[in-house]
């Protein structure tokens, strides 16, 4: 393994998304033009953000399954607080409140109670559809134009959700690499025991690590909700394993220790999204879809095991 | 009987031990040790494996507390509850294995508890943090950026950091710990020179290793400690190499061992079981070969890193080597995998029986009949048959003496240490190998169930297998083996059958050049 392999594994998904970038543009002229990019970024926002608070958690080598299931409920009565009148900016207060809420039960079995992180966020997860299919009564809830507004609102060019993902990828770059306690977010992926040894304090990040990925879910379901505008019982299903595979895909480890937000997750995200929207800007049959998925997954595994190895 | 303390000249101690005790499951591993170290003085602190010197640094560190007895440092009590208790006293740990984190910047790492940052701003004050550890760094003669990330540092450099935080920290003493295993010899000579400057500049330090020449060359008083106990201490030129060595190795003679059976002789008779020839591996092993006979108990003896528990991976398949070869019962073997190494009638015990012997969490059955359950397999499907697992494991149950009150279905996690290692050798014993590979048997039992564990491999022997014994206690390999091998640096260099058994000739060849000391 000689610089040039090393160099080539940390410019892998940078390299892949280019090479998407001129496959669908090659395939189709419309892929490229500037309205579509935008739209990539866009439709990018939700799993983004997302993705940026698993990188938090999968830094401290853990894992955060519950996020999708966060979503669900925190949409979910949001749908039912603006079908009853309530105004919106009250919903969207409670929607964060929750999620938060959803972010510290995870906290405190992992962190206090110290319960495999898997397990703990599984049962969140369980958790979280139930309640919310309950809520909705498994019905789908329409929203009002106000929460669409949201989500096609442009400043500057860009949609807000837009915007909203990348003042998130700034705050979360920002705080990982700039102050004390992201800093100590790496040292305690890396060996927790000799973490807690040094005298880092290991419960209290955690905490917060899982608080971070449960806002950001909360942050998520907001942009996916003004961007779809209603809640169906499948609403955030499966999206934390797109956001698992953005982050690794953009090169934080499974195991802790080695990550980033900028460029990784970004990189990441933008990357699943692009193959998603390509395929269909490409009218491709829908059926090709979740393969696609899957050789992204494949990717990131693979990527993974590679980066492993030369460290 | 504790020694006197060395009486101080002019200057006066900065940490001084008295009567320190320490005991773990009744076994004393620290039996009242006092000592003083000098303010400035440089103390050297010797003893074989096990002599109680990681107990003694581990007390001073913070992670373990004495069960009785009390130090003092800087005229104060000090009885440290955590890590960060002793740093924040002024004690810094240069350990073997360092405790940088290799995903973190240099600066980073010195500064991970106590980041600079402008007051009521969250962000690390990144040039100031910069500047300083380019200070510190200077300090230690390391000329690197200290943004760089540790992961790329040789061992010497990670070395040097760990001395800049320890001077980041305001350390008034520092204890090395076997600061040189990792070392070349630049870096060696680098490292005493900063010792040096660290003694001009007025620190106190105590140094641990088993090169003897280097605690000689470094040090002024010295400490020796044996079984837990201060044997002697003084000014260093009260020493010669030969005395420190009878010193460490002392003249203790105890009947632990069970009388070699008539039987187990067949040393150079026998068949021969396993053979290892020319086996390399750069940096790990060089050139070892050796021969294992039927009914022969092998001792292989050297200090920890001399290459000999990866000689014994290698042998059985875990540890890859570049050059030689491994023969099982004259035949040899070309894809060497434990599997394959299980198949032609080899069985390994571990040195870590918590992380790769046992499953800790699965039953005392279900350990004891791992290795062997294809053989209940019943055709024409391989179900297991229980009853006849069952049957092996009471067999060997009263083979190995377990304890009767364990349950064969209680988890092995809750079993003693000695009980532990049994079903560890029940599982291999299941197996009825030919040449069983045994690295270090008895760590961290007691003493009756280190008999009981000699009397099985004695046993074994006589039944015609040949055993291979790793162990870190010389007495162990004296009392129980028909030849002992001595590693050292990856070489085999010596080589005694049971009529030459000598301690401190053992000791001496583990040691090697370490004895020819440099004026």
């Amino acid at each position: 393994m000689n610089r040039f392999h090393q160099r080539l594994i940390e410019l892998a998904p940078l390299l892949l998304f280019v090479a998407m970038l001129a496959f669908f543009g090659a395939q189709s002229p419309k892929f490229l033009e500037p309205r579509n990019l935008a739209n990539i970024v866009a439709q990018a926002s939700s799993t983004g953000i997302l993705a940026v608070g698993m990188t938090f958690v999968l830094l401290t080598a853990g894992v955060d399954l519950s996020v999708g299931a966060i979503m669900f409920v925190a949409a979910a009565v949001a749908g039912k607080m603006a079908t009853a009148g309530q105004p919106m900016p009250f919903a969207l207060v409670v929607m964060l409140c929750l999620s938060l809420t959803f972010g510290g039960v995870n906290a405190f079995f992992t962190a206090q109670v110290r319960v495999a992180p898997f397990i703990v966020t599984l049962g969140t997860l369980f958790i979280g559809r139930g309640l919310g299919l309950r809520i909705t009564e498994t019905r789908a809830l329409n929203l009002p134009d106000s929460f669409l507004m949201l989500g096609s609102a442009r400043f500057l060019g860009l949609p807000l959700p837009a915007w909203l993902f990348a003042c998130v990828l700034v705050l979360a770059h920002v705080v990982l690499t700039r102050t004390p306690i992201g800093r100590q977010i790496f040292a305690l992926g890396h060996d927790s025991e000799k973490a807690k040894k040094a005298g880092i304090p290991t419960t209290r990040i955690l905490v917060v690590v899982y608080l971070i990925s449960g806002l950001c879910a909360g942050l998520a379901a907001v942009v996916t909700l003004g961007q779809l505008g209603a809640v169906s019982p499948k609403f955030g299903e499966q999206k934390e394993f797109a956001a698992i595979a953005a982050a690794v895909l953009g090169g934080t480890s499974l195991f802790g220790g080695r990550g980033s937000v900028l460029p990784g997750t970004l990189l990441g995200t933008l990357l699943i999204q692009t193959i998603e929207n390509g395929l269909v800007v490409m009218n491709a049959n829908p059926y090709i879809y979740p393969m696609a998925t899957a050789t992204v997954i494949f990717a990131a595994v693979l990527l993974e095991s590679l980066r492993r190895r030369i460290h | 009987m504790p020694p006197t303390p060395t009486p101080s000249t002019a200057s006066k101690e900065l940490l001084s031990l008295r009567d320190v005790e320490k005991a773990f499951f009744g076994v004393r591993v620290l039996k009242g040790v006092s000592f003083n170290v000098l303010e400035g003085g440089m103390l050297g602190l010797v003893g074989e494996n096990g002599a109680g010197k990681s107990t003694l640094v581990n007390i001073l560190g913070g992670n373990l507390k004495p069960d009785s007895g009390t130090i003092h440092f800087a005229n104060a009590l000090y009885a440290p509850r955590n890590p960060q208790d002793a740093a924040h006293c002024g004690l810094a740990f240069i350990h073997q294995e360092l405790n940088l984190f290799p995903n973190l910047s240099i600066a980073e790492n010195i500064f991970l508890t106590r980041f600079p940052c402008a007051s009521r701003s969250p962000f690390i004050r990144r040039s100031l943090m910069h500047e300083r550890t380019t200070a510190l760094l200077r300090q230690v003669g390391l000329d690197i950026p200290p943004d760089r990330i540790v992961q790329g540092l040789s061992s010497g450099e990670r070395q040097l950091v760990e001395i800049a935080k320890a001077l980041s920290l305001e350390a008034r003493l520092i204890v090395f710990d076997e600061p040189t295993t990792s070392l070349s010899e630049r870096e060696t000579a680098r490292l005493f020179n900063l010792i040096a400057q660290l003694r001009a500049a007025g620190l106190t330090l105590v140094y641990i290793s088993h090169t003897l020449s280097h605690v000689f060359q470094l040090c002024d008083d010295l400490v020796v400690l044996r079984d837990g106990e201060v044997v002697a201490s003084g000014a260093t030129s009260s020493f010669t190499p030969d005395k420190l060595v009878s010193l460490m190795v002392g003249r203790t003679l105890t009947n632990l061992f069970p009388q070699p059976k008539p039987n187990t002789v067949g040393s150079q008779g026998g068949v021969p079981v396993l053979e290892v020839r020319d086996v390399s591996q750069p940096g790990v092993v060089n050139q070892v070969s050796l021969t294992l006979h039927q009914g022969e108990i092998l001792g292989l003896a050297g200090l920890m890193g001399s290459g000999r528990s990866e000689l014994a991976r290698m042998i059985f398949g875990l540890a890859p080597f570049q050059q030689g070869a491994v023969r099982v019962s004259g035949e040899v073997i070309h894809q060497l995998s434990p599997r394959n190494q299980i198949r032609r009638g080899m069985a390994f015990l571990t040195e870590d029986r918590h992380r790769e012997g046992l499953c800790l969490d699965g039953s005392v059955a279900d350990n004891l009949a791992l290795v062997t359950l294809p053989q209940h397999g019943q055709p024409p499907l391989g179900w297991l048959s229980l009853e006849s697992v069952r049957a092996a494991v009471s067999r060997i149950r009263s083979v190995v003496r377990l304890d009767t009150k364990a349950n064969d279905t209680q988890p092995v996690r809750t079993l003693s240490g000695g009980n532990q290692q049994k079903v560890v050798l029940g599982k291999w014993l299941l197996s009825q190998p030919k040449v069983l590979v045994l690295d270090e048997p008895t760590r961290g039992i007691d003493v009756g169930a280190k008999f009981e564990i000699y009397t099985l491999i004695q046993d074994h022997a006589a039944q015609g297998a040949g055993v291979l014994v790793i162990s870190s206690e010389i007495e162990e390999l004296i009392g129980l083996c028909d030849r002992i091998l001595v590693m050292r640096q990856g070489r085999l260099v010596d080589d005694l059958p049971r009529a030459e058994f000598n301690r401190e000739r053992i000791l001496s060849a583990a040691l090697g050049s370490s004895l020819e000391v440099t004026a």
